[in-house]
């Protein structure tokens, strides 16, 4: 996958990213990406091209646990989060919606707005004018659950059914 | 190379293998999976998956205890579906309304044991880590799937530790101790983390006492929390049914943690958390003489017999101060038949209490009890956020058991009347 990077902080919380008054009310995927983001920087949803990709400092998806902040993003075309660190429920809830979350902090440190990025998931590989940089690749079965697109189809393509 | 931490036996142990690294990700099979009210959505969601049985209905842990009996015809249809499914799945451990708070009936039923993979669909399953499982909260849609496929994958946590030493001062106890510490690291001290306790005063804990720790672990962010399994524990199952092996694990000595904290518990005074977070602590005579309109003494993280002795304690003889509600719910009904053997109910209702029973109560503002515009609350539970009870515009602080009778005979906060005194030390 090839994108276009989207340059946020540290601590990007889930009410910035979704903003808890849309939480009950905004359930349709097209509504919620063109709410995504929209308290950090209201130029995004507008903008956001599918394969984009978001690279972000420490902490990020801090506050609630609320699913539509990686939904939100999901929805607009976010090919993946790059970020130099996650908080655990926003890991989670990334990897059973089928967002991958990378921890790369090199990437983040050189990667700016506007840098188009190459991702390789299987080899753990971030490949971009700026250089190339590396994670640990998923395992095979959490990439399994990203490549099915989340955790419901991957279950349902567990038990055979798809 | 460094030993491994608790989590890092824990899941290595359930994924087969010698030895595993923080960070990480492995599929394991919980030993059990807990849900309760929402496991009507769970149903929904294991419905959309495709599923059709059950995986391990010996696995599947079940109960009503959030809204119960059920407030309206909402809660009752989602109960009536849930009892179905029950049945069309032979779910082994199910509770049905009269049984109580799921943390504490899964650990009378034995299903809390040294070494176990507990994963539930509720914040609030660290508290099981008091008897040596691994035991972290999970969403409603892993849950579906463990339903479906029984197993999950679980990330490999850093882990922090929490070193006692010392003894409490009289009327001073576990949940002062717990409210300090979340005041001091903060709501996120312990985020992705397994909170890993030790120390001489670790052991000297109550099985009672170390479940209040490791339930509020889940107020520091933790993704677990783990206290050493000794006689005690062993104790507490004694007796009870035996659904899966204990396998205790203790951590290893050159363990690495990524931060190590210690406390002196004769340091700890009796502590509160102040609206509208639990980080936000103050000791109770900071805040003695504020006015109250309701107090509660239960919930999974104070519910227990220990508990209700405690309170009853402060309040034998004494009477709720007039304009002051107590509400008193047993975590369970194994919790409420021995407080009625010890006379505990008598003391409660003679003092003007209202008895209710066992259950979430009012702890999540789902019925009962809720607050109105403008009230304070004194409550024993694990959280204070806004609207909690029910009401976003009342305040809600958090104390022990001693405190919160205290405060509801004095009709404002105030401190436990054995506090400050000379431990009695005869007997
Ligand atoms: S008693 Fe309160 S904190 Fe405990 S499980 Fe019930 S609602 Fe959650």
């Amino acid at each position: 996958m090839k994108g276009r990077v989207w340059k946020y902080g540290d601590d990007v919380n889930t009410d910035v990213i979704f903003a808890g008054k849309y939480t009950y009310v905004v359930s349709e995927p097209s509504e919620m990406a063109a709410h995504a983001l929209e308290d950090l920087d209201p130029s995004f949803a507008k903008e956001v091209k599918p394969g984009d990709v978001i690279v972000a400092g420490r902490n990020f998806g801090c506050g609630s646990s609320r699913e539509q902040a990686v939904l939100c993003l999901k929805a607009a075309g976010v090919a993946a989060v790059i970020a130099e660190s996650f908080v655990r429920i926003y890991f989670r809830n990334c990897v059973n919606s089928g967002l991958p979350p990378i921890r790369c902090p090199e990437a983040v440190r050189a990667l700016e707005a506007g840098d188009v990025v190459e991702i390789d998931l299987r080899n753990g590989r971030i490949l971009s004018e700026k250089g190339e940089f590396s994670f640990p690749p998923f395992s095979g079965e959490v990439r399994a659950i990203l490549e099915a697109g989340g955790l419901l189809p991957y279950t349902r393509r567990y038990l055979g059914l798809e | 190379m460094a030993g491994m931490t608790f989590a890092q036996k824990a899941l290595a142990a359930a994924a087969g293998r010698e030895r595993v690294e923080v960070g990480e990700i492995l599929f394991v099979e919980p030993d059990v999976c807990l849900s309760h009210d929402n496991s009507a959505a769970i149903i929904k969601t294991f419905g959309s998956m495709g599923a059709e049985r059950v995986r391990y209905p010996e696995r599947t842990a079940i109960f009503l205890d959030h809204c119960v009996p059920a407030a309206d015809e909402r809660y009752a249809a989602n109960h009536k579906r849930i009892r179905e499914f029950v049945a069309e799945q032979g779910i082994v451990h199910f509770h049905d309304v009269n049984r109580g708070v799921c943390h504490q009936v899964l650990a009378e039923q034995g299903l809390a044991r040294p070494g176990g993979i507990v994963a539930g669909s509720d914040s609030h399953t660290t508290t099981a880590g008091a008897f040596g499982a691994f035991a972290a909260g999970i969403g409603r849609t892993e849950a579906a799937s463990i339903w479906a496929t029984g197993r999950l994958w679980f990330r490999v946590p850093e882990a922090l530790s929490i070193e006692l030493a010392g003894e409490f001062p009289p009327g001073v106890g576990a949940k002062d101790l717990a409210l300090k510490i979340i005041g001091d690291i903060g709501a996120d001290g312990a985020l992705y983390m397994s909170v890993e306790f030790s120390g001489p005063a670790a052991a000297g804990l109550s099985v009672s006492e170390r479940m209040l720790l490791a339930n509020m672990g889940a107020e520091m962010g933790a993704k677990n929390a783990y206290l050493p399994p000794d006689e005690k524990v062993e104790r507490f199952l004694e007796g009870r049914p035996e659904p899966y092996e204990s396998r205790p694990l203790f951590p290893d000595e050159d363990a690495e943690y990524a931060r190590r904290l210690r406390y002196d518990l004769s340091e700890i005074e009796p502590g509160l958390a102040c609206p509208h977070t639990v980080a936000n602590y103050a000791p109770v005579r900071e805040k003695a003489g504020t006015r109250i309109h309701q107090a509660l003494i239960g919930t999974c993280t104070n519910g227990r017999i220990e508990d209700l002795r405690a309170a009853a304690e402060v309040l034998r003889g004494r009477k709720v101060a007039r304009g002051v509600r107590l509400l008193v719910f047993p975590a369970s009904s194994e919790v409420y038949m021995q407080a009625l053997k010890e006379g505990l109910m008598e003391v409660f209702l003679a003092a003007g209490a209202v008895v209710m029973n066992p259950g979430c109560g009012p702890c999540l503002g789902a019925h009962e009890g809720v607050l109105a515009p403008g009230e304070v609350c004194i409550s024993t539970a694990n959280r204070n956020f806004k609207g909690r009870m029910g009401c976003k515009e009342a305040e809600i602080y958090l104390a022990s058991p001693e405190t919160v009778a205290a405060s509801a005979v004095a009709g404002e906060i105030a401190l436990p009347p054995a506090y400050g005194k000379e431990a009695s030390r005869e007997g």
